[in-house]
């Protein structure tokens, strides 16, 4: 009767887990990062695992965007603001049991500068002339012109405060002051964290918390369906989540994220260098073809480089409206009567992928033929991103407030503007709302009626999850899966 | 007539049938535009106003997209068959006419070197060297057809080279070269006509695995084996997207094989002695 022993102390194992309250927590991304210091690379999957999670910096991001204190508990500008003086939280220890000082702060801030640094926002921290730990629990930082952003900038992934003798190591075992510490990284497959039983701060509820590397949609799908993870941040194909919302096993948040999504044209390359020729490219997109067709309904049409959940975002999509018969007598005008060829550089996401072949079919019908190639995003950067090799590109751009990279002419889509260049340095500049609205609102229509780019839609996050978990954040105000509110309903 | 008494040859040639004047109409005569996109429309049941197999998610129709991709296939793997065909043959008649000399074992040799490989996975890394296109899912398909050839005229040529009409063709005075094409060839021609059949029906496997993981033709070329991958997150409520391509797949494999077979039982000496 082994056999009835067995199942039964089985059963009686199974009944007492599941008695306990579930407070470990799997959840998939798509993307596995490269190394694991968001200090040093621009790929978006570090902050996806380690963004408030593992690293905190001196600013960070609330779940809607806002700027909260991190390790800094307050800051007092001076008025020309041209010097941050930091208040320290103490008490704060990094997880291998070192204290977080006002050195380590300096330490990380110089980093970012340094001759060796490879952080993918150098330009956003290049203003900052000299950081001074003024005692072991206040920094102050000195710039060398105002910088109405300053802390804005300091709340992202690439400002987290770093400990120097972690730095070694840091690729591979990440230590920072977060709310989890980091365990393991299996990789190619996952990434655990568990609970910093010494937060300076509320604790996690959460004891253990694990991220899937999961990029194919069919075996998301199937990993969701089977309940090997709680939770998907960025579930991958749109088209399967009305399935998800009708089980009543799931739920389904889908929020903003920074992602303004382009037809990104090489405005360097004939016939791109023609505005005549953007202005029909522009018009001959029927937007909202692409947001059901490529994402199944999921998607804010703009017309500019901007969220629409920002409250300075202007609608300027009627400027390029879906009108084919005008972008046909455009070309006619522009010398093309008979159109032309040109290539679309396609990276892997479905957004690119799908969406790629319903432009391809719409600028077909005003006689552009487009030679349609995928590719993997090793080879994107390389060709496109890089290489400028391309006349035409769909890609997201994920950053918060990233119209700036219209004011470098060196950038990939080759947007060379002296007035709009201008422009975005005196925004820079200044440190009033109101007058910062009025130039964020200058820039938008600026690159709206020089048609730069193709402004398809602003990307949009689901996240499917088990129905009882909650304290996700819905929209995506940076790359990042912060789990320090997260828990599991009675 | 000895063809159509063999019910493997009338199934098989029957479904071939249907396939290849699917791809031939196609160049004519679609229902739709394959290349068009029609959002409104899109993942319209079967047999649903207009769409006898329905849409996919672009609102294409399934059944245009089905020709096309016949189209596709069938070149594919036809140029690739004709490319092993065209070098494998002279290749194995030129290693059997030499045997034992060094220009026998330098083309067996290769040919092991070729088999050694797995062919898909070759065919991958070609199309991954030089880019995804058909044109190259030929030549990546094609190559590994060369080796079944030239082997498989090797062995049989090297029986027929000891046959006395082709010592009497030697007595006459014709050099390898001509008695290789003029009396070798003639009586291989069965048996490669058989393998013909049989690479072609693994071309077609072979183009639609590629174009599955996205090496094959490129859109807006219609293939099925894209037509399977792309319906692949689909499967649950659109199971149309899937089912029709697979078909398709399935029967025209289904059809060559069943041709070959039936091909075998009447071509090939041995199986032909025992029947009698």
């Amino acid at each position: 009767m082994t056999f009835f022993k067995t199942t039964f102390t089985a059963a009686a194992v199974l009944m007492a887990t599941t008695a306990v309250a579930k407070d470990d927590l799997t959840i998939a991304i798509q993307l596995e990062p490269p190394h694991l210091d968001p200090t040093s690379a621009a790929a978006g999957a570090i902050d996806s695992v380690l963004y408030s999670n593992v690293f905190e910096g001196l600013t960070r991001f609330g779940p809607d965007g806002s700027v909260n204190p991190g390790l800094a508990e307050s800051w007092i500008i001076s008025n020309d603001g041209l010097t941050y003086t930091f208040k320290l939280r103490t008490g704060v220890k990094f997880h291998d049991g070192s204290d977080m000082t006002a050195e380590d702060v300096v330490f990380s801030l110089n980093r970012t500068q340094g001759e060796e640094s490879t952080n993918a926002q150098k330009a956003l921290y290049a203003g900052i002339a000299d950081v001074e730990a003024l005692d072991k629990a206040t920094v102050k930082l000195t710039l060398s012109k105002p910088n109405g952003s300053m802390l804005f900038n300091l709340a992202w992934g690439d400002a987290v405060i770093v400990a120097p003798e972690s730095i070694e190591n840091i690729k591979q075992t990440p230590i920072g002051t977060g709310a989890f510490k980091f365990d393991s990284w299996t990789q190619g497959d996952k990434i655990d964290l568990s609970r910093n039983e010494n937060y300076w701060g509320t604790p996690a509820t959460l004891s253990k918390a694990t991220f899937k590397f999961i990029s194919d949609p069919t075996a998301a799908f199937a990993a969701i369906m089977a309940e090997d993870i709680d939770a998907f941040a960025g579930y991958p194909a749109p088209e399967n989540l009305p399935q998800f919302e009708a089980d009543p096993r799931f739920q389904v948040i889908v929020g903003n994220t920074e992602g303004e999504t382009i037809l990104s044209t090489n405005n360097k390359m004939p016939p791109f260098d023609n505005i005549m020729v953007r202005k029909a490219l522009a018009h001959a997109i029927d937007r909202q073809a692409i947001i059901d067709g490529a994402m199944f309904g999921l998607g804010t049409p703009i017309g500019t480089h901007f969220a629409p959940h920002n409250p300075d975002y202007v609608d300027l999509t009627a400027n390029s409206s879906y009108d084919p018969e005008l972008a046909k007598k455009l070309l006619i005008e522009a010398g093309f009567p008979d159109g032309f060829k040109t290539t679309l550089k396609l990276p892997p996401p479905s957004y690119a992928r799908r969406g790629g072949e319903i432009i391809a079919a719409q600028l077909r019908k005003v006689g552009i033929e487009t030679e349609v190639s995928n590719l993997e995003w090793a080879q994107w950067l390389e060709q496109v991103f890089r290489g400028k090799d391309f006349g035409l590109t769909i890609v997201s751009h994920t950053e918060p407030f990233d119209i700036g990279i219209y004011a470098r002419p060196d950038y990939y889509f080759q947007y060379d503007n002296k007035d709009f260049q201008a422009l975005i340095t005196a925004l820079n500049a200044e440190a009033n709302p109101d007058k910062r609205s009025k130039m964020i609102a200058k820039a938008q229509t600026t690159i709206s009626s020089d048609y730069v780019n193709g402004y398809l839609f602003q990307l949009a996050t689901p996240t499917v999850a088990k129905a009882n978990l909650q304290g996700l954040w819905k929209d995506a105000p940076t790359q990042a899966t912060d789990l320090t509110g997260v828990s599991w309903a009675e | 007539m000895v063809l159509l008494n063999n019910r493997n040859i009338v199934i098989g040639a029957a479904l071939t049938a249907i396939f290849v004047t699917l791809a031939l109409v196609s160049f004519v005569y679609t229902p739709y535009d394959v290349t068009g996109v029609d959002i409104p429309n899109k993942l319209k049941k079967p047999f649903s106003n207009g769409y006898p197999l329905g849409t996919d998610h672009f609102g294409r129709d399934i059944l245009s997209m089905i020709m096309v991709g016949a189209r596709t296939s069938i070149a594919v793997a036809l140029v690739a068959v004709t490319i092993g065909m065209a070098l494998g043959v002279p290749l194995g008649l030129a290693a059997a006419a030499n045997k034992g000399y060094l220009l026998d074992e330098l083309i067996m040799r290769s040919n092991d070197l070729i088999f050694a490989f797995p062919s898909l996975v070759i065919a991958i890394l070609i199309t991954a060297i030089f880019g995804p296109s058909a044109l190259n899912a030929i030549i990546a398909i094609g190559i590994f057809n060369i080796p079944v050839f030239a082997r498989l005229t090797r062995g049989a040529a090297l029986s027929l080279w000891q046959r006395d009409y082709i010592l009497s063709a030697r007595v006459a005075g014709k050099g390898p070269a001509r008695i290789s094409f003029e009396h070798i060839l003639p009586n291989v021609a069965n048996l490669l006509i058989v393998q013909g059949t049989i690479q072609f029906s693994l071309g077609i496997l072979a183009e639609a695995g590629l174009s599955y993981v996205g090496l094959g033709a490129q859109p807006p070329i219609p293939s099925w084996g894209r037509m399977l991958a792309e319906s692949q997150t689909m499967i649950s409520f659109a199971p149309h997207m899937a089912l029709f391509p697979g078909l398709a797949i399935v029967f025209t494999v289904l059809g060559l094989n069943l041709m070959g077979d039936g091909l075998r039982d009447i071509f090939d000496p041995r199986i032909r002695r025992d029947k009698s």
